[in-house]
């Protein structure tokens, strides 16, 4: 699903940083890991060249067997829509749109009908257990609750790959095993290729393979 | 478009205080623009009516004084227009004159009916009077070939001074045998009194003044109509011409331009219309100064905007919104904003164009001696509430190009990262 080969990255500046040096790389479809390193390691660099949101130097990536190298922002925000769905630490959702609203906007960019949008919309909610909530705001919810519904909106497209950035970071603990579950679960009934990003050891643990970075390598243990 | 509008809706209706302050300039300032196109147009059209007393196409001719010596002759000779000279301008200028004739002025005629009387003036004129000064005729009829031709002592005589001379019901003079003078004159018309001069002047036919007053070939002003005389070169050319022959007429150099005055009426009012375009530009101008403020206004809210919402684009590229389209939704909230509150303004300037036009429009101005009125109709036709609809909307999206650029340009991960 996911082949990377010799990724390098460096931001530029007065003293330009070297963040990734070579990284290889391969995932399978329906594998469900973890990216694990300290703040610094190039962890997150890499995360935002596997969601299309950074791009890099030398080497190539291929995702569900597209290059995606050099996209324009036009390009790179079609494949984002199409392949990839992001959860993140802090939800991420628009605060004056409703829970539904939210979770229809990645198929708004799809150029989804309304009607058809907001069944799909709907029916991803119901899996989450949120139908009750489809008409609130995210401040009336929960922390949990919202992850849910971010979780929706990174589903509601059908994407190759969920990336997940921390996703339990700002729950507290019973809630946080409860995403994790879910997300666990997404990955075993729906095969969908997950990979997590986190510092939290329990939460790695809980997924078939951990990818250690450090310094910009992948450290092979 | 309909969901681009929904949402423009909702963000808007979060700053409800911020937009309306925005959209009080943009109103601002196209009020003033529709004011002062109101104004404008009410000051244009209050002189257009005035100058449609006349007919565009006719020039007056006046006898003056000789500037050069010529043919042996010293300059500062009077000129006096006569016989000949109306007959050369009929005769001579066929391809351009419709028809010639000349006025002449009598002062100081008593003009009475039984024991009524007016004071007034005489004027001797053609038929061709009544086309070129517009003459109304509310009963009767104005001087005619016949009357010339006979020397006929009738005249035509104004409403109001008909009402003098029978106060109850003044249209019955008509037909009646007046005095003027010593001299006994039929009333052969009544002419519409026309408040914006002092009509105190009495119509008789050219001839009939000519004689009784013995003023010999003398013709006082020559006027007539014309055709066939586009542009201001072509009537410049003609008038030369004219010039020429009349001057050779009366031994004063061709060239000479104080030896007789013509006064063109076509290429005053060719003049006029120039004097208006540039009055009406110079309006557009102001009120779209005016309208600019609004317009720096609008951009600097969509900026803050913009940075306020840096976040949402951010998560809305990261989910796939395209930068055309992030684009998109800050240019249309900025036309959205900017027409809704121009159309507001508008809406307002038109009541103040009708509040005009029913307060000083309608309301005529008594000088003592004629009345005048200052605005009339001061307001904007639809063709300018249509200019006015297309400069909106390319105010707002001059107002929101900036700040949409810098929004397309949000990138998603620092947008992420800014918690």
């Amino acid at each position: 699903m996911i082949h990377l080969e010799g990724i390098h990255k460096t931001y530029a500046g007065a003293q330009p940083l070297h963040v990734l040096k070579g990284i290889d790389l391969d995932i399978a479809e329906g594998e469900l890991v973890s990216i694990m390193g300290a703040s610094g390691s190039g962890k997150s660099t890499l995360l935002n060249i596997l969601g299309i949101l950074d791009d890099y130097d030398e080497g190539d990536y291929y995702l569900a067997g597209t290059l995606i190298k050099n996209l324009s922002e036009t390009r790179a925000a079609e494949y984002r829509n199409r392949m990839i769905g992001f959860i993140f630490q802090s939800f991420n959702l628009i605060g004056f749109k409703t829970a539904v609203e939210n979770v229809e906007l990645p198929l708004f960019y799809q150029g989804v009908g309304r009607r058809r949008r907001h069944e799909m919309a709907m029916e991803e909610l119901e899996k989450m257990g949120l139908t009750d909530w489809a008409w609130h705001y995210p401040n009336e919810m929960s922390g949990g609750q919202r992850q849910r519904v971010a979780i929706a909106r990174a589903l509601v497209t059908r994407p190759k790959i969920i990336l997940a950035d921390e996703p339990t970071g700002a729950l507290d603990s019973k809630t946080g095993v409860e995403v994790m579950e879910l997300l666990k679960r997404l990955n075993r009934e729906e095969h969908i290729t997950m990979i997590i990003v986190t510092h939290d050891p329990s939460v790695a643990a809980q997924t078939n393979r951990i990818i250690r970075i450090k310094d910009g390598v992948i450290e092979h243990s | 478009m309909i969901e681009l509008i929904a949402e423009i809706w909702q963000t808007a209706r979060r700053n409800k205080l911020r937009t309306s302050l925005t959209g009080f300039a943009v109103a601002w300032g196209i009020f003033m623009l529709i004011v002062l196109l109101g104004a404008g147009n009410g000051l244009i059209n209050a002189s257009e009516e005035n100058n449609d007393r006349y007919v565009d196409n006719s020039m007056v001719v006046f006898g003056g004084m000789t500037s050069k010596a010529h043919n042996g002759l010293k300059e500062g000779r009077d000129i006096q227009l006569d016989d000949n000279d109306l007959y050369t301008t009929q005769s001579r200028f066929t391809k351009n004159v419709d028809k010639a004739g000349a006025i002449l002025y009598e002062g100081g005629a008593t003009v009475s009916y039984g024991e009524n009387y007016v004071s007034s003036s005489l004027r001797g004129v053609f038929p061709v009077d009544a086309d070129i000064n517009k003459k109304d005729i509310v009963a009767g009829r104005f001087i005619n070939d016949i009357d010339i031709r006979d020397q006929r002592k009738v005249l035509i005589i104004s409403e109001n001074q008909a009402r003098e001379l029978i106060p109850g019901n003044p249209r019955s003079l008509l037909g009646k045998v007046v005095k003027v003078g010593e001299m006994a004159f039929t009333v052969a018309g009544i002419e519409k009194e026309d408040k914006s001069r002092m009509s105190t002047e009495i119509t008789v036919p050219f001839s009939t003044l000519q004689t009784i007053y013995n003023r010999g070939n003398h013709v006082g002003r020559i006027t007539f109509t014309f055709h066939g005389l586009a542009t201001e070169a072509d009537n410049e050319a003609f008038e030369k011409r004219y010039r020429a022959t009349i001057n050779r007429q009366h031994q004063a150099a061709p060239d000479d331009e104080d030896a007789i005055w013509i006064w063109n009426r076509f290429t005053q009012a060719m003049k006029m219309e120039k004097g208006t375009r540039i009055i009406r530009t110079a309006l557009w101008i102001i009120g779209l100064f005016t309208l600019l403020s609004g317009i720096v206004g609008v951009s600097n809210i969509m900026l803050i905007t913009v940075r306020e919402r840096t976040r949402e684009f951010g998560i809305r590229k990261a989910i796939g919104a395209s930068p055309a389209s992030i684009l998109r939704i800050i240019i249309t909230e900025s036309i959205i904003v900017t027409g809704f509150f121009g159309y507001i303004g508008m809406l307002l300037g038109i009541c103040a164009n009708l509040y005009m036009d029913a307060t000083l429009g309608s309301k005529p101005i008594e000088t003592g001696l004629f009345t005048t009125t200052v605005f009339v109709n001061p307001t904007v036709g639809l063709g300018t509430c249509f200019g006015v609809t297309v400069v909106l909307i390319i105010a707002g999206t001059i107002a929101g190009l900036v700040p949409s650029l810098k929004a397309a340009r949000i990138r998603p991960i620092e947008a992420l990262r800014a918690e």
